[in-house]
Protein backbone atom coordinates (compact mmCIF):
# COMPACT_ATOMS: atom_id res chain seq x y z
CA UNK A 1 0.00 0.00 0.00
CA UNK A 2 1.47 3.74 -1.05
CA UNK A 3 2.37 6.27 1.41
CA UNK A 4 0.73 9.26 0.81
CA UNK A 5 0.96 11.11 3.88
CA UNK A 6 3.46 14.27 3.48
CA UNK A 7 5.48 16.41 6.38
CA UNK A 8 3.16 19.12 5.78
CA UNK A 9 0.02 17.00 5.71
CA UNK A 10 0.45 15.69 9.52
CA UNK A 11 1.25 19.04 10.81
CA UNK A 12 -1.72 20.89 9.15
CA UNK A 13 -3.83 18.83 10.78
CA UNK A 14 -6.31 19.58 12.33
CA UNK A 15 -6.97 16.55 13.95
CA UNK A 16 -7.74 17.17 18.24
CA UNK A 17 -4.72 15.82 20.22
CA UNK A 18 -6.30 14.62 23.76
CA UNK A 19 -5.29 16.81 26.50
CA UNK A 20 -2.09 15.16 28.81
CA UNK A 21 -4.10 14.05 31.80
CA UNK A 22 -1.67 14.62 35.12
CA UNK A 23 0.29 11.65 37.19
CA UNK A 24 -2.25 11.15 40.03
CA UNK A 25 -0.01 9.54 41.90
CA UNK A 26 2.84 12.37 41.46
CA UNK A 27 0.19 14.89 42.22
CA UNK A 28 -1.23 13.45 45.16
CA UNK A 29 2.14 12.72 46.46
CA UNK A 30 3.34 16.49 45.96
CA UNK A 31 0.44 17.90 47.92
CA UNK A 32 0.91 15.41 50.66
CA UNK A 33 4.46 16.87 50.91
CA UNK A 34 3.91 20.20 50.96
CA UNK A 35 0.72 19.61 53.31
CA UNK A 36 3.29 18.08 55.92
CA UNK A 37 5.78 20.31 55.75
CA UNK A 38 3.49 23.50 55.70
CA UNK A 39 1.45 21.91 58.81
CA UNK A 40 4.90 21.54 60.66
CA UNK A 41 6.01 24.99 60.08
CA UNK A 42 3.15 26.23 60.99
CA UNK A 43 2.97 24.57 64.47
CA UNK A 44 6.53 25.40 64.79
CA UNK A 45 5.79 29.37 64.40
CA UNK A 46 2.39 28.69 66.64
CA UNK A 47 4.52 26.54 69.23
CA UNK A 48 7.50 29.48 68.96
CA UNK A 49 4.62 32.27 69.42
CA UNK A 50 3.09 30.61 72.54
CA UNK A 51 6.46 29.59 74.50
CA UNK A 52 7.73 33.19 73.62
CA UNK A 53 4.66 35.22 75.08
CA UNK A 54 3.63 32.87 78.03
CA UNK A 55 5.06 33.18 81.69
CA UNK A 56 6.98 30.75 83.00
CA UNK A 57 3.93 28.91 84.57
CA UNK A 58 1.94 28.28 81.09
CA UNK A 59 0.70 25.09 80.15
CA UNK A 60 4.31 25.09 77.54
CA UNK A 61 6.02 25.20 80.45
CA UNK A 62 4.57 21.94 81.81
CA UNK A 63 4.92 20.25 78.66
CA UNK A 64 8.88 21.24 78.22
CA UNK A 65 9.46 20.35 81.96
CA UNK A 66 7.95 16.65 81.51
CA UNK A 67 10.30 16.57 78.64
CA UNK A 68 13.02 18.23 80.43
CA UNK A 69 12.41 15.39 83.26
CA UNK A 70 12.59 12.60 80.56
CA UNK A 71 15.69 13.82 78.95
CA UNK A 72 17.48 14.65 82.25
CA UNK A 73 18.62 10.62 83.36
CA UNK A 74 19.87 10.16 79.43
CA UNK A 75 21.77 13.21 79.83
CA UNK A 76 23.58 12.46 82.82
CA UNK A 77 24.45 9.38 81.78
CA UNK A 78 25.92 10.65 78.19
CA UNK A 79 27.54 13.07 80.75
CA UNK A 80 29.19 10.32 83.12
CA UNK A 81 30.33 8.30 79.95
CA UNK A 82 32.17 11.56 78.27
CA UNK A 83 33.87 12.60 81.46
CA UNK A 84 36.67 10.60 81.26
CA UNK A 85 37.30 11.90 77.84
CA UNK A 86 36.78 15.15 78.94
CA UNK A 87 39.06 15.18 81.44
CA UNK A 88 42.24 13.47 79.67
CA UNK A 89 41.65 16.03 76.71
CA UNK A 90 41.48 18.45 79.46
CA UNK A 91 44.45 16.87 81.07
CA UNK A 92 46.88 16.95 78.00
CA UNK A 93 45.32 21.34 76.63
CA UNK A 94 46.57 21.95 79.97
CA UNK A 95 50.28 20.81 79.89
CA UNK A 96 50.48 23.15 77.10
CA UNK A 97 49.73 26.06 79.33
CA UNK A 98 51.38 24.15 82.75
CA UNK A 99 54.98 25.88 83.14
CA UNK A 100 53.61 29.71 82.32
CA UNK A 101 50.75 29.36 84.76
CA UNK A 102 53.02 27.41 87.15
CA UNK A 103 54.91 30.93 87.50
CA UNK A 104 51.71 33.07 87.82
CA UNK A 105 49.99 30.82 90.44
CA UNK A 106 53.55 31.09 92.55
CA UNK A 107 53.65 35.09 92.35
CA UNK A 108 50.02 35.17 93.22
CA UNK A 109 50.37 32.28 96.57
CA UNK A 110 53.02 34.69 97.55
CA UNK A 111 50.87 38.10 97.60
CA UNK A 112 47.73 36.01 98.28
CA UNK A 113 49.44 34.38 101.52
CA UNK A 114 50.42 38.30 102.80
CA UNK A 115 46.93 39.54 101.65
CA UNK A 116 45.29 36.80 103.72
CA UNK A 117 47.64 37.35 107.23
CA UNK A 118 46.24 40.98 107.23
CA UNK A 119 42.40 39.95 105.84
CA UNK A 120 42.58 37.42 109.17
CA UNK A 121 42.96 40.21 111.42
CA UNK A 122 40.85 42.95 109.54
CA UNK A 123 38.36 39.85 109.39
CA UNK A 124 38.31 39.86 113.67
CA UNK A 125 38.18 43.35 114.07
CA UNK A 126 35.29 43.79 111.85
CA UNK A 127 33.37 41.16 113.49
CA UNK A 128 34.17 42.61 117.12
CA UNK A 129 32.95 46.05 115.74
CA UNK A 130 29.44 44.70 114.15
CA UNK A 131 28.52 43.05 117.63
CA UNK A 132 29.14 46.34 119.24
CA UNK A 133 26.84 48.09 116.54
CA UNK A 134 24.44 45.80 116.95
CA UNK A 135 24.68 45.59 112.51
CA UNK A 136 21.63 44.41 110.85
CA UNK A 137 23.34 42.86 107.49
CA UNK A 138 21.90 40.99 104.14
CA UNK A 139 23.39 37.56 104.09
CA UNK A 140 26.82 37.18 103.56
CA UNK A 141 28.76 34.95 101.48
CA UNK A 142 29.83 32.53 102.34
CA UNK A 143 28.52 31.91 105.98
CA UNK A 144 24.63 32.78 105.61
CA UNK A 145 24.47 30.15 102.42
CA UNK A 146 23.88 26.62 102.20
CA UNK A 147 25.70 24.78 99.05
CA UNK A 148 23.50 22.48 97.16
CA UNK A 149 26.32 20.94 94.56
CA UNK A 150 25.03 19.67 91.36
CA UNK A 151 26.40 18.47 87.90
CA UNK A 152 26.04 20.27 84.37
CA UNK A 153 23.96 17.86 82.42
CA UNK A 154 23.72 20.06 79.27
CA UNK A 155 24.59 23.01 77.02
CA UNK A 156 21.94 25.64 75.05
CA UNK A 157 23.63 26.22 72.02
CA UNK A 158 26.56 28.18 70.66
CA UNK A 159 24.76 31.40 70.81
CA UNK A 160 24.08 31.66 74.60
CA UNK A 161 26.21 31.06 77.28
CA UNK A 162 23.07 29.15 79.65
CA UNK A 163 23.95 25.25 80.86
CA UNK A 164 21.28 23.27 82.65
CA UNK A 165 21.76 21.62 85.94
CA UNK A 166 21.07 18.63 87.30
CA UNK A 167 19.31 20.01 90.64
CA UNK A 168 15.53 22.50 90.51
CA UNK A 169 13.30 23.58 93.19
CA UNK A 170 12.97 20.41 94.79
CA UNK A 171 16.28 20.94 96.18
CA UNK A 172 15.32 24.56 97.15
CA UNK A 173 16.59 26.40 93.95
CA UNK A 174 14.92 29.22 93.40
CA UNK A 175 14.92 31.61 89.87
CA UNK A 176 17.84 34.28 90.50
CA UNK A 177 19.46 31.29 93.04
CA UNK A 178 23.16 32.43 92.55
CA UNK A 179 25.75 29.88 91.31
CA UNK A 180 28.97 29.19 91.66
CA UNK A 181 32.25 27.52 91.78
CA UNK A 182 35.54 27.07 94.34
CA UNK A 183 37.18 29.45 91.72
CA UNK A 184 34.98 31.75 91.60
CA UNK A 185 30.98 33.55 90.09
CA UNK A 186 29.28 31.22 87.62
CA UNK A 187 25.77 33.19 87.27
CA UNK A 188 22.65 33.14 88.39
CA UNK A 189 19.38 30.49 87.62
CA UNK A 190 16.94 31.93 85.27
CA UNK A 191 14.90 29.07 84.82
CA UNK A 192 13.59 26.05 87.08
CA UNK A 193 11.49 22.76 87.16
CA UNK A 194 11.48 20.01 89.83
CA UNK A 195 14.79 18.32 88.99
CA UNK A 196 16.41 21.08 86.61
CA UNK A 197 17.36 24.43 86.10
CA UNK A 198 18.51 26.25 83.41
CA UNK A 199 21.77 28.98 84.75
CA UNK A 200 22.48 32.05 82.91
CA UNK A 201 26.31 32.39 82.58
CA UNK A 202 27.86 35.64 83.75
CA UNK A 203 29.49 35.49 80.36
CA UNK A 204 26.21 35.80 78.39
CA UNK A 205 25.06 38.74 76.65
CA UNK A 206 22.17 39.45 79.02
CA UNK A 207 24.37 39.35 82.11
CA UNK A 208 25.69 41.96 84.28
CA UNK A 209 27.24 41.77 87.81
CA UNK A 210 27.84 44.79 90.21
CA UNK A 211 31.23 44.32 91.21
CA UNK A 212 34.03 46.24 93.13
CA UNK A 213 37.51 45.92 92.73
CA UNK A 214 39.06 44.04 96.20
CA UNK A 215 42.14 46.92 96.03
CA UNK A 216 40.54 50.00 95.14
CA UNK A 217 37.00 49.93 95.93
CA UNK A 218 35.88 50.90 92.58
CA UNK A 219 32.52 50.19 91.42
CA UNK A 220 31.47 48.98 88.08
CA UNK A 221 29.56 46.54 86.50
CA UNK A 222 30.87 43.29 84.86
CA UNK A 223 29.48 42.22 81.87
CA UNK A 224 30.10 40.33 78.72
CA UNK A 225 33.33 42.34 76.22
CA UNK A 226 34.10 41.96 72.62
CA UNK A 227 35.23 38.22 72.30
CA UNK A 228 33.82 34.59 72.85
CA UNK A 229 33.80 34.33 76.75
CA UNK A 230 36.18 37.50 77.52
CA UNK A 231 34.73 40.16 80.37
CA UNK A 232 34.56 43.78 81.17
CA UNK A 233 34.10 46.07 83.80
CA UNK A 234 32.15 48.98 82.68
CA UNK A 235 30.88 52.24 84.48
CA UNK A 236 34.12 52.50 86.45
CA UNK A 237 34.97 55.86 86.68
CA UNK A 238 37.99 57.73 85.27
CA UNK A 239 39.12 59.01 88.80
CA UNK A 240 39.17 55.86 90.31
CA UNK A 241 41.95 53.49 90.52
CA UNK A 242 42.67 50.03 89.17
CA UNK A 243 45.57 48.07 88.19
CA UNK A 244 46.47 44.99 86.66
CA UNK A 245 46.22 42.21 88.62
CA UNK A 246 43.79 43.54 91.00
CA UNK A 247 40.75 41.32 91.96
CA UNK A 248 37.24 41.68 91.32
CA UNK A 249 34.58 40.46 93.42
CA UNK A 250 30.84 40.52 93.68
CA UNK A 251 29.78 44.33 95.42
CA UNK A 252 26.22 43.09 96.35
CA UNK A 253 23.56 45.58 96.57
CA UNK A 254 24.70 49.18 96.14
CA UNK A 255 21.20 50.99 94.71
CA UNK A 256 18.29 50.23 96.38
CA UNK A 257 16.53 50.30 93.52
CA UNK A 258 18.42 47.53 91.66
CA UNK A 259 19.01 45.02 94.11
CA UNK A 260 21.93 42.72 93.23
CA UNK A 261 21.07 38.52 92.69
CA UNK A 262 24.65 37.80 94.06
CA UNK A 263 26.04 38.36 97.86
CA UNK A 264 29.07 40.60 98.25
CA UNK A 265 32.79 39.05 97.76
CA UNK A 266 32.38 36.20 95.77
CA UNK A 267 35.74 36.18 93.55
CA UNK A 268 35.22 37.19 89.93
CA UNK A 269 38.41 37.20 88.05
CA UNK A 270 41.23 39.52 88.08
CA UNK A 271 42.23 42.56 85.60
CA UNK A 272 44.28 41.61 82.57
CA UNK A 273 44.22 45.37 81.45
CA UNK A 274 42.94 48.86 82.56
CA UNK A 275 43.18 51.91 80.55
CA UNK A 276 41.47 55.05 79.18
CA UNK A 277 40.80 57.02 76.66
CA UNK A 278 40.01 60.70 76.05
CA UNK A 279 37.04 60.35 74.99
CA UNK A 280 34.91 57.48 76.61
CA UNK A 281 33.42 58.27 79.82
CA UNK A 282 34.59 55.58 81.77
CA UNK A 283 37.77 53.19 82.22
CA UNK A 284 38.51 50.16 79.74
CA UNK A 285 38.84 47.52 81.73
CA UNK A 286 39.38 43.85 80.63
CA UNK A 287 39.00 41.40 83.48
CA UNK A 288 39.92 37.29 83.02
CA UNK A 289 37.14 35.36 85.16
CA UNK A 290 38.66 32.63 87.46
CA UNK A 291 36.28 30.08 86.38
CA UNK A 292 37.33 28.46 83.52
CA UNK A 293 33.70 28.32 81.94
CA UNK A 294 35.30 26.10 78.84
CA UNK A 295 35.57 23.15 80.95
CA UNK A 296 32.51 23.49 83.77
CA UNK A 297 31.23 20.33 84.96
CA UNK A 298 29.75 20.87 88.43
CA UNK A 299 28.58 24.00 90.09
CA UNK A 300 27.21 24.89 93.77
CA UNK A 301 23.79 26.86 93.61
CA UNK A 302 24.33 28.96 97.05
CA UNK A 303 20.65 28.81 98.91
CA UNK A 304 19.99 30.97 101.77
CA UNK A 305 16.68 31.03 104.32
CA UNK A 306 17.63 34.60 105.26
CA UNK A 307 15.62 37.18 103.63
CA UNK A 308 17.49 39.49 101.13
CA UNK A 309 16.18 42.82 101.61
CA UNK A 310 13.83 44.64 98.95
CA UNK A 311 13.61 48.47 98.62
CA UNK A 312 10.39 49.85 100.44
CA UNK B 1 8.19 1.58 57.69
CA UNK B 2 7.40 1.24 60.85
CA UNK B 3 10.72 -0.68 61.97
CA UNK B 4 12.28 2.57 59.93
CA UNK B 5 10.48 4.63 62.28
CA UNK B 6 11.77 3.10 65.55
CA UNK B 7 15.05 2.71 64.48
CA UNK B 8 15.35 6.54 63.44
CA UNK B 9 13.72 7.56 66.50
CA UNK B 10 15.97 6.45 68.60
CA UNK B 11 19.17 7.17 66.69
CA UNK B 12 17.91 11.24 66.69
CA UNK B 13 16.92 10.61 70.13
CA UNK B 14 20.15 9.31 70.82
CA UNK B 15 21.78 12.40 68.88
CA UNK B 16 19.83 14.88 70.70
CA UNK B 17 21.14 13.74 74.03
CA UNK B 18 24.72 13.56 73.02
CA UNK B 19 24.43 17.23 71.39
CA UNK B 20 22.96 18.82 74.24
CA UNK B 21 25.35 17.01 76.67
CA UNK B 22 28.42 16.69 75.19
CA UNK B 23 28.66 18.23 71.33
CA UNK B 24 26.86 21.99 72.30
CA UNK B 25 30.19 22.54 74.66
CA UNK B 26 32.79 21.03 71.95
CA UNK B 27 34.97 24.00 70.52
CA UNK B 28 36.99 23.18 68.00
CA UNK B 29 39.29 25.41 66.03
CA UNK B 30 36.44 27.97 66.79
CA UNK B 31 33.67 25.97 65.38
CA UNK B 32 30.89 24.11 67.05
CA UNK B 33 29.85 20.63 65.69
CA UNK B 34 26.35 20.01 65.56
CA UNK B 35 25.84 16.08 65.65
CA UNK B 36 22.34 16.36 65.43
CA UNK B 37 22.03 18.78 62.31
CA UNK B 38 24.51 15.88 60.55
CA UNK B 39 22.39 13.29 61.90
CA UNK B 40 19.18 14.74 60.81
CA UNK B 41 20.71 15.19 57.52
CA UNK B 42 21.67 11.27 56.78
CA UNK B 43 18.47 10.11 57.38
CA UNK B 44 16.68 12.75 55.87
CA UNK B 45 18.66 11.81 52.29
CA UNK B 46 18.05 8.08 52.85
CA UNK B 47 14.55 8.57 53.57
CA UNK B 48 13.05 11.64 51.66
CA UNK B 49 11.32 14.99 52.05
CA UNK B 50 8.64 14.13 54.45
CA UNK B 51 10.46 11.75 56.58
CA UNK B 52 12.80 14.59 57.36
CA UNK B 53 10.61 16.80 57.82
CA UNK B 54 8.82 14.81 60.31
CA UNK B 55 12.33 13.78 61.91
CA UNK B 56 13.54 17.00 62.12
CA UNK B 57 10.42 18.39 63.77
CA UNK B 58 10.52 15.86 66.06
CA UNK B 59 14.22 16.03 66.91
CA UNK B 60 14.29 20.35 67.26
CA UNK B 61 11.20 19.61 69.74
CA UNK B 62 12.88 17.70 71.69
CA UNK B 63 16.07 19.35 71.46
CA UNK B 64 14.15 22.47 72.95
CA UNK B 65 12.16 20.91 75.63
CA UNK B 66 15.88 19.86 76.94
CA UNK B 67 17.43 23.03 77.82
CA UNK B 68 14.73 25.51 78.51
CA UNK B 69 14.91 26.51 74.73
CA UNK B 70 12.07 28.58 72.78
CA UNK B 71 10.04 26.06 72.15
CA UNK B 72 9.40 25.21 68.56
CA UNK B 73 12.69 27.34 67.79
CA UNK B 74 14.65 23.83 66.50
CA UNK B 75 11.98 22.41 65.58
CA UNK B 76 11.19 25.08 62.69
CA UNK B 77 14.61 24.99 61.65
CA UNK B 78 15.28 20.97 61.79
CA UNK B 79 11.84 20.45 60.03
CA UNK B 80 13.15 22.72 56.94
CA UNK B 81 16.43 21.56 56.84
CA UNK B 82 15.01 17.74 56.91
CA UNK B 83 12.36 18.71 53.91
CA UNK B 84 15.10 20.35 51.89
CA UNK B 85 17.61 17.41 52.51
CA UNK B 86 14.97 15.36 51.74
CA UNK B 87 14.01 16.76 48.70
CA UNK B 88 17.27 16.83 47.44
CA UNK B 89 18.22 13.57 48.31
CA UNK B 90 14.94 12.42 46.12
CA UNK B 91 15.88 14.27 43.30
CA UNK B 92 19.10 15.79 42.13
CA UNK B 93 21.11 14.08 45.24
CA UNK B 94 19.84 10.80 44.14
CA UNK B 95 22.33 8.35 44.09
CA UNK B 96 25.26 11.19 44.22
CA UNK B 97 27.87 9.91 46.29
CA UNK B 98 28.58 13.55 47.09
CA UNK B 99 25.46 14.36 48.26
CA UNK B 100 25.84 14.05 51.85
CA UNK B 101 28.76 16.06 52.13
CA UNK B 102 27.36 18.23 50.10
CA UNK B 103 24.29 18.77 51.61
CA UNK B 104 25.28 19.11 55.31
CA UNK B 105 28.02 21.76 54.14
CA UNK B 106 25.01 24.05 52.84
CA UNK B 107 22.78 22.65 55.46
CA UNK B 108 25.25 23.56 57.93
CA UNK B 109 25.74 27.59 56.66
CA UNK B 110 22.23 28.21 55.47
CA UNK B 111 21.16 26.84 59.06
CA UNK B 112 23.27 29.11 61.06
CA UNK B 113 22.23 31.98 59.28
CA UNK B 114 18.72 30.96 59.56
CA UNK B 115 19.01 30.27 63.67
CA UNK B 116 20.89 33.69 63.59
CA UNK B 117 18.06 35.68 61.32
CA UNK B 118 15.08 34.06 64.24
CA UNK B 119 17.26 34.98 67.08
CA UNK B 120 17.19 38.76 66.08
CA UNK B 121 13.59 38.41 65.42
CA UNK B 122 12.87 36.99 68.63
CA UNK B 123 14.85 39.65 70.20
CA UNK B 124 17.48 37.37 71.81
CA UNK B 125 21.42 37.55 71.37
CA UNK B 126 22.01 37.20 67.84
CA UNK B 127 26.46 37.58 67.45
CA UNK B 128 26.89 37.79 63.53
CA UNK B 129 30.22 38.56 63.76
CA UNK B 130 30.90 35.44 66.19
CA UNK B 131 28.57 33.25 63.95
CA UNK B 132 30.44 34.21 60.23
CA UNK B 133 33.62 33.69 62.02
CA UNK B 134 33.02 29.89 63.67
CA UNK B 135 31.13 29.34 60.23
CA UNK B 136 34.23 27.57 58.35
CA UNK B 137 34.75 25.32 61.05
CA UNK B 138 31.96 24.55 61.99
CA UNK B 139 31.14 23.49 58.35
CA UNK B 140 35.00 21.62 58.56
CA UNK B 141 33.50 19.52 61.81
CA UNK B 142 30.11 18.60 60.43
CA UNK B 143 31.64 17.35 57.36
CA UNK B 144 34.26 15.24 59.08
CA UNK B 145 31.22 14.31 61.20
CA UNK B 146 28.81 13.77 58.31
CA UNK B 147 31.12 10.63 57.16
CA UNK B 148 31.11 8.28 60.00
CA UNK B 149 27.66 9.29 60.79
CA UNK B 150 26.09 8.64 57.02
CA UNK B 151 28.10 5.19 57.04
CA UNK B 152 26.58 4.27 60.21
CA UNK B 153 22.74 5.44 59.47
CA UNK B 154 23.41 4.09 55.83
CA UNK B 155 23.91 0.40 57.34
CA UNK B 156 20.81 1.21 59.57
CA UNK B 157 18.67 2.58 57.65
CA UNK B 158 19.46 1.04 53.86
CA UNK B 159 19.03 2.93 51.35
CA UNK B 160 15.53 2.70 49.60
CA UNK B 161 14.97 1.67 46.10
CA UNK B 162 13.37 4.67 44.45
CA UNK B 163 10.71 4.14 41.62
CA UNK B 164 11.60 4.70 38.07
CA UNK B 165 10.11 7.88 37.19
CA UNK B 166 6.55 7.59 35.43
CA UNK B 167 7.27 9.02 31.80
CA UNK B 168 4.65 9.65 29.10
CA UNK B 169 5.34 10.32 25.31
CA UNK B 170 3.54 12.99 24.26
CA UNK B 171 1.83 12.45 21.22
Amino acid sequence: MPRNRSVSAVLGSSVPRPRPEPFPSRNRSALRRRGVVVGLVVLSLILITISFRESSTGPLSGVQAAGATVLRPFEVAAERVARPFRDVYGYFAGLVHVKRENGRLKAEVNQLRQQAELGQSARAQNARLRDQLHFVDSPLFPSDYSAVNTRIIGWRSEFDDQVVIAAGRDHGIRQETPVVTSDGLVGSVTQVIGDSALVTLITDQSSAVQARDQNSGAFGLVRHGQGQGSLIVDRVTKDKQVTVGDVIVTAGTRSSKYPSLFPAGIPIGWVTSAGQSDTAPYKQIQIQPYVDFTSLDAVTALITSKKIPKAP
Amino acid sequence: MPADVAKATGLLFFAVVLQLSIMANVTILGGHPNFLLVTLVCVALLRGAVFGAVAGFWAGLLADTGVFGTLGFTALLLTVAGYWTGRYGETTGRDRAHAPVLSIAMITILYQIAALVLRFMLGQNAPAGAIFEGLPPTVLLNVLLTLPVYAFTRRLLRPREWAPREVRLLG
